[in-house]
C-alpha cells in the first residue's frame, strides 16, 4: 500500500527554475542504489551540497521551509531520464505535492506510482504561488487549492485521483483486475 | 491515421483510434538495463510482499537485458547490480542478456538496432528515456519508469494516451559536413525542450529518405530532449536491408494513411542548415558552430547511443586521420559489434594514432557515471544528448553538444571548430 493523499496543508517551497531535469533531482552517482527509502538525502544533491557542506543560499537548505510538503517549480519539471529515483527522492524528502505549469511525461507517471500528487496549473498562478508565504491547502477530493483567501480548481484524471486518495498501488490494482480487463477487452474486440 | 496511431491501433486491437484516446496496448518487446533492472526487481519484491505473484514473466523471449550505464562495473555497488541482473535473467529464463565480457554487449538503444531486437510495426518499451531511438525503424518505441516496466514484464501490456504527431520534413540531402545530429539540435532549438511534450515526432521528406538508418536513429534518439512520447520514421528499403543484414525475424511494416493527420508540420531545407551546437546547459540552447568557433575546450567525448554508432566513428575518423588531438579525447564505440567493425576497417588505429583513448562500450561519462567524467570548470564537447548542469560530472563543468564531425574537428584544434574550417 502507498501512503494515502487527500489533504495537504503547508507552506510551499519555491524552486523558480524551468526545465528541472532528473539529473538535478537525483544526480547519477546515486542511481546505483535501489532502496526506495533514504533517497531524500540525495534530492537536488548538487544544488544543496558543496563537497559535504550545505549551500546556504539554496532554498531547500533554508530552515523556514523545513515543514513544507509542497514543491512549486517552473515549466517541464522532471524532464530528462526515466529514473524513478527522482520520484522516490521527492517523496522521501517530504514532498507530497509538486506544482508546476507542466511536467515531463515519464516523471508525471512515476509520481502516481509513488504517492506524489503532481498538479499542473497556469503559469501566472504558479508564479503567484511561489510568492506566497502563507499556508497553502491542497484538497484532492474536491480538486481545490486555496491560500490567501484565494481558491482554484485543478485537473486530474479520475482513476489517478482514486489511486492517490485510497493509497492504492497502481500496479497492484491493475493486476488484481486483470480478469475484468481481459473480459472487457474480449467484449470490445 | 498516421504511423504512430496505426501501430497503437493494431496493438490495442482497434480498427481506428484518435489522439487523446486511452488505449491498452499489447507490447511486443521490453528492455531493462543495469539501472532500471534493479529498480524493477525492487518493484517485484514489493509486489511479492503484497501477495501478488511474480513467478513468471508474460514472455521471457520478448524481454532483453542490457548492461550499459555502470559497466564494466564502476565500483562495488554497480558490480552487485550486475550480479542481481544475472540472477534475474536466470530465474526468469531470459536468454537475451548482453553481458560485458561475454561477446556482444553495449548501450541498450544501440543493441536494439544492431541486434535487430525491435522490428517495424512493433510496440517496444524500455526502462530508459532514450528508448525513443528505435522508432527510427518504424516501431512505436518509448521509455517508462521502473513500476510501469515491471507491470509490462508481468502482463505484456500497458496503457497509453495516443499522442498527437508533429511532422518534421527535411527537403534535400544534408551536405557532407553535416550530420543528423545538426538537424535534431536545430529542431530542438526551434521547438524547445518542452516543444514536443507528449507528442510523437515523426520525420520524413526527401532528406530523410537520403539518410542512412543510423542517421535516422540519431534523430529519433534526441526526440526525448524535446519531451516527445516517441520518435518515428516510416520504414523503407534501407531499413529492411539493415535488418536483413542482422538476421531479423519476420515482421509487418506499418505506414500512415494518405490522409493521415498531423498536429503541425515543420519544414527544413537541407541547403539552408549549418553545423549546429548546443551550449551549456540545455539541448535547446543552440547556435551555429561558426558563431562560437574558437571557444577553448578541455576535452572531446565521442560516445553514447546518440554519437557512437558506426557512422559516428567513421565521421570522427575521417577528420582525425593523419592528425593529432590537442585536448583529451575519448572514443567509446556503442557496442562490441561496432567496435569490431571499427577495428577491422582501421578506424581504431586512426584514433590511436591521433592520440585518442579508445574505451569499452558503456554509457560512461554521458550520464556522468565513469570513464572520463568532468572536473569543476572543465569544458567538454560531446556527441552525447544532454548538457544539463552536472550531467557529465561536476555541476560546474560545461558540455557542448555537437555532431561527431564537429567534436573531432574541435579535438584537433582544442577549440570549437566547424569541420569546414579545419
Amino acid at each position: 500500500m502507498m501512503e494515502k493523499i487527500s489533504k495537504v496543508s503547508s507552506i510551499v517551497t519555491p524552486l523558480d527554475r524551468p526545465n528541472i531535469d532528473t539529473d538535478q533531482i537525483v544526480p547519477k552517482q546515486f542511481l546505483k542504489l535501489v532502496q526506495r527509502t533514504g533517497f531524500g538525502a540525495f534530492l537536488f544533491h548538487d544544488w544543496r551540497f558543496d563537497q559535504n557542506n550545505q549551500k546556504k543560499e539554496f532554498v531547500l537548505n533554508d530552515p523556514k521551509y523545513s515543514g513544507s510538503h509542497i514543491l512549486v517549480s517552473g515549466d517541464n519539471f522532471g524532464c530528462g531520464s526515466s529514473r524513478e529515483h527522482a520520484a522516490w527522492a521527492i517523496k522521501d524528502f517530504g514532498f507530497d505535492v509538486v506544482i508546476a505549469p507542466s511536467f515531463a511525461d515519464i516523471f508525471y507517471n512515476n509520481c502516481f506510482k509513488n504517492g506524489i500528487l503532481p498538479i499542473s496549473l497556469p503559469k501566472d498562478i504558479v508564479s503567484d504561488l511561489m510568492k506566497t508565504v502563507s499556508t497553502v491547502s491542497v484538497d484532492l477530493a474536491s480538486q481545490t487549492i486555496s491560500y490567501d483567501s484565494k481558491s482554484m480548481k485543478f485537473d486530474i484524471d479520475e482513476s489517478r485521483k482514486k489511486t492517490l486518495l485510497e493509497g492504492l498501488d497502481d500496479i497492484a490494482i491493475t493486476l488484481q483486475h486483470e480478469a475484468t480487463i481481459t473480459a472487457f477487452e474480449k467484449s470490445h474486440a | 491515421m498516421n504511423i504512430t496511431e496505426k501501430i497503437l491501433a493494431r496493438a490495442s486491437g482497434k480498427s481506428t483510434i484518435s489522439p487523446d484516446d486511452i488505449i491498452f496496448a499489447n507490447v511486443d518487446k521490453a528492455m531493462i538495463h543495469d539501472v532500471s533492472g534493479p529498480g524493477v526487481i525492487k518493484v517485484f519484491e514489493k509486489l511479492q510482499k503484497q501477495g501478488i505473484s511474480t513467478d513468471k514473466l508474460w514472455d521471457s523471449s520478448k524481454v532483453w537485458v542490457a548492461e550499459d550505464h555502470f559497466v564494466p562495473s564502476a565500483e562495488k555497488i554497480s558490480a552487485e547490480n550486475i550480479v542481481k541482473l544475472s540472477k534475474f535473467t536466470k530465474q526468469y529464463g531470459i536468454e537475451k542478456h548482453f553481458k560485458y565480457g561475454m561477446g556482444q554487449y553495449g548501450i541498450c538503444h544501440t543493441l536494439s538496432h544492431e541486434e535487430a531486437l525491435v522490428l517495424p510495426g512493433e510496440v517496444y518499451v524500455g526502462g530508459d528515456s532514450h528508448t525513443n531511438t528505435t522508432g527510427a525503424l518504424g516501431a512505436f518505441a518509448c521509455g517508462l519508469g521502473h513500476t510501469d516496466v515491471a507491470y509490462v514484464l508481468l502482463n505484456g501490456k500497458i496503457w497509453f494516451k495516443v499522442p498527437e504527431t508533429l511532422y518534421f520534413k527535411l527537403n534535400g540531402k544534408l551536405p557532407d559536413h553535416m550530420m543528423a545530429k545538426d538537424l535534431i539540435l536545430k529542431i530542438i532549438g526551434d521547438i524547445g525542450t518542452e516543444g514536443a511534450a507528449y507528442y510523437a515526432m515523426q520525420f520524413g521528406g526527401t532528406g530523410i529518405s537520403e539518410m542512412s538508418v543510423e542517421s535516422r536513429l540519431t534523430l529519433c534518439n534526441m526526440t526525448t530532449e524535446a519531451g516527445a512520447k516517441n520518435g518515428i520514421i516510416e520504414p523503407d528499403q534501407k531499413v529492411f536491408d539493415y535488418l536483413a543484414e542482422r538476421g531479423a525475424a519476420k515482421y509487418t511494416p506499418v505506414y500512415g494513411d494518405i490522409d493521415a493527420e498531423y498536429a503541425k508540420v515543420y519544414e527544413y531545407e537541407a541547403s539552408e542548415l549549418e553545423p549546429t551546437i548546443a551550449k551549456p546547459f540545455s539541448p535547446e540552447n543552440i547556435t551555429v558552430v561558426r558563431d562560437i568557433a574558437g571557444v577553448e575546450l578541455d576535452k572531446s567525448y565521442i560516445g553514447s547511443c546518440t554519437g557512437a554508432k558506426y557512422e559516428d566513428l567513421e565521421a570522427a575518423a575521417k577528420i582525425l586521420k593523419g592528425r593529432q588531438v590537442k585536448i583529451r579525447t575519448e572514443v567509446l564505440p556503442a557496442t562490441i559489434s561496432i567496435y569490431k567493425r571499427a577495428m577491422e576497417n582501421g578506424l581504431i588505429k586512426i584514433f590511436l594514432d591521433a592520440g585518442v583513448t579508445v574505451g569499452p562500450p558503456t554509457c560512461g561519462a554521458c550520464c556522468g557515471a565513469h570513464m572520463g567524467v568532468l572536473a569543476k570548470d572543465e569544458i567538454c564537447i560531446s556527441t552525447t544528448n544532454r548538457n544539463f548542469p552536472g550531467r557529465m560530472g561536476h555541476v560546474e563543468s560545461q558540455t557542448y553538444l555537437a555532431s561527431p564531425l564537429v567534436a573531432a574537428a574541435s579535438a584537433v584544434t582544442g577549440k570549437i571548430t566547424d569541420p569546414r574550417d579545419l
